[in-house]
């Protein structure tokens, strides 16, 4: 019993065969991969968003001869990935939950990098009336006057947190704060995406500045409080500790550490940007945080 | 609208150029695809002909059981996959996690309800006097298979189709699974999404316009090969 369409001697038979066995032998080479060494780092979303990390990437692949793989979620999540042992190395920007990942075993060291601020962007038209104050009393005319969308990350990333503990300085429960009425908005997701949906109901939300200025849709969104010593935002890279979680890079994560804090990408990281947006990015601080 | 017609425009730029990120990740989607489907016929035609033909206790209970995984969030497989293959899960040895070979596990889950669902209703409608005729000329049970397969070859084809559009579309599992890295995992899917969320509407849809593109071309050589 033979099928004409499974002859041998048909081209598109052999064709196709062909392409699938291609396929299958790209997917392994993909996985035998593994011999050239890898390095696992999990960042932010507000910072991958910026390309900061795709800047930096080559540099460090030479410098090293090692495989960079960087994964980006919210602060949340990448900590978890660094208590799972999914990466090696994280890089993100909440000081509370980072020293409690070390408190915790998971961590070794907290290095910051590099620092800038959050700001609060909203509608030109302002209809809460909060322009130019400071982040918590902004806060409070929101809740007094419910009148403003405020358009929340809402998904445990770093921004989320610095947000809840302006409602905390404030005096708030952030419980209370998610009960509040529909003009609190919970978005669940990333900074570009959360600034979209502020856009386009003409709400306010906490940015950090990088993604802001890195964002390329127009955003009719403008800087409606901007300063506040609340608003400092350190990004610190922490390796995984290989005591308490099943990690065998130590030595490479240490290197990544060391690169970030190196005179010249120092300099580098405070150029990222600048000739594009006119502003800074990102501050460099090597290892030192700013005092806030 | 404009939008629109630059994204056009945008995507016949990228083709036209063979823009190398573009070119990689179009050659991953393919590959990751292509390979799922490849696996989850493997398993899943001769799994239909299984269960078609036998008759067991429970048989319709699992044809409805396989029908509802039609409806699976692909998010929900790429949890799965990813408890069971992160470091601190139970396959976490295999080291495969944000390798294609993750994305590939995932997807070929997702597709064996549509394959098997789809091939048994293709295998139901091979009339059973033609088996019959065959057993009683005294063919093996190979060739039986083999007979039941080519009667049913359209909707087996069809099924194979399916199976591959729902893997090369999906995004929950090569995003959990596959985390979208830059060179290693970067899907056209995932692309997307990170584009889009860095407002870059334009690439995305770039990109989208690429994959339905991709997804015409596959078809078409499928299509050809099932009327020969």
């Amino acid at each position: 019993m033979s099928f004409k369409w499974m002859d041998r001697r048909n081209p598109i038979c052999t064709l196709l065969v062909g392409i699938i066995l291609i396929g299958i032998l790209v997917v392994f080479i993909g996985c035998s991969e593994q011999s050239q060494s890898k390095l696992r780092v999990a960042t932010t979303t507000s910072l991958y968003d910026t390309g900061l990390w795709e800047y930096l990437e080559p540099m460090f692949e030479e410098e090293f001869g090692v495989e960079l793989d960087v994964m980006y979620a919210g602060t949340g999540k990448a900590i978890d990935l660094g208590q799972r042992g999914d990466v090696d190395i994280i890089a993100v920007h909440s000081k509370s939950r980072e020293t409690a990942f070390i408190a915790e075993g998971y961590g070794v060291e907290r290095v910051p990098f590099a620092y800038n601020y959050f700001l609060i962007v909203g509608p030109e038209s302002d209809p809460a009336g909060v322009k130019g104050m400071n982040p918590e009393n902004a806060f409070i005319k929101l809740m007094e006057t419910g009148s403003g969308v405020f358009v929340s990350r809402g998904d445990d990333s770093g921004t989320h947190g610095k947000e809840k503990s302006i409602w905390v300085n404030a005096g708030f429960e952030y419980e209370d704060v998610q009960q509040v009425g529909s003009w609190y908005v919970e978005a669940g997701a990333g900074m570009g995406p959360t600034l979209v949906m502020a856009n386009e109901m003409q709400g306010y939300t906490l940015t950090d500045m990088s993604t802001y200025l890195a964002y390329k849709s127009d955003l009719g969104l403008v800087p409606i409080v901007d300063e506040g010593a609340i608003l400092l935002n350190v990004y610190s890279a922490i390796a995984v500790n290989p005591e308490n979680v099943d990690v065998k890079n130590l030595e490479m994560a240490n290197n990544l550490i060391e690169f970030l804090t190196a005179a010249e990408i120092q300099q580098l990281i405070g150029e990222y940007g600048v000739e594009v947006y006119g502003l800074q990015l990102f501050t460099p601080c090597a290892g030192n945080e700013p005092a806030s | 609208m404009t939008q629109l017609w630059d994204g056009f425009l945008k995507a016949l730029e990228l083709i036209y150029t063979f823009d190398p990120e573009v070119v990689q990740i179009a050659a991953r989607s393919l590959s990751i695809g292509l390979t799922s489907i490849v696996i989850g016929s493997a398993i899943c035609i001769p799994l239909a002909g299984l269960i078609h033909f036998n008759q067991f206790w429970g048989k319709r209970f699992l044809v409805s059981l396989i029908q509802t995984f039609y409806s699976i969030p692909t998010v929900v497989i790429g949890l799965f996959v990813f408890v069971m293959l992160s470091n601190a899960g139970p396959v976490g040895g295999l080291g495969i996690l944000y390798t294609p070979a993750a994305i590939v596990v995932g997807q070929v889950i997702l597709i064996t309800p549509i394959l098997l669902g789809l091939i048994i209703s293709a295998f139901r409608g091979v009339d059973k006097t033609i088996l019959d005729t065959a057993r009683s000329m005294g063919a093996s049970g190979w060739q039986m298979a083999l007979l039941v397969i080519k009667e049913a070859r359209f909707g087996v084809m069809a099924a194979v189709i399916m199976g591959f559009g729902r893997a090369i579309s999906e995004v929950g599992i090569s995003l959990m699974v596959g985390g979208n890295i830059r060179g290693v995992t970067r899907v056209i899917t995932t692309a997307i999404s990170l584009e889009a969320g860095r407002g870059d509407i334009e690439l995305a849809l770039a990109l989208g316009m690429i994959l339905i593109f991709l997804a015409l071309v596959v078809n078409i050589i499928m299509n050809r090969i099932q009327q020969k």
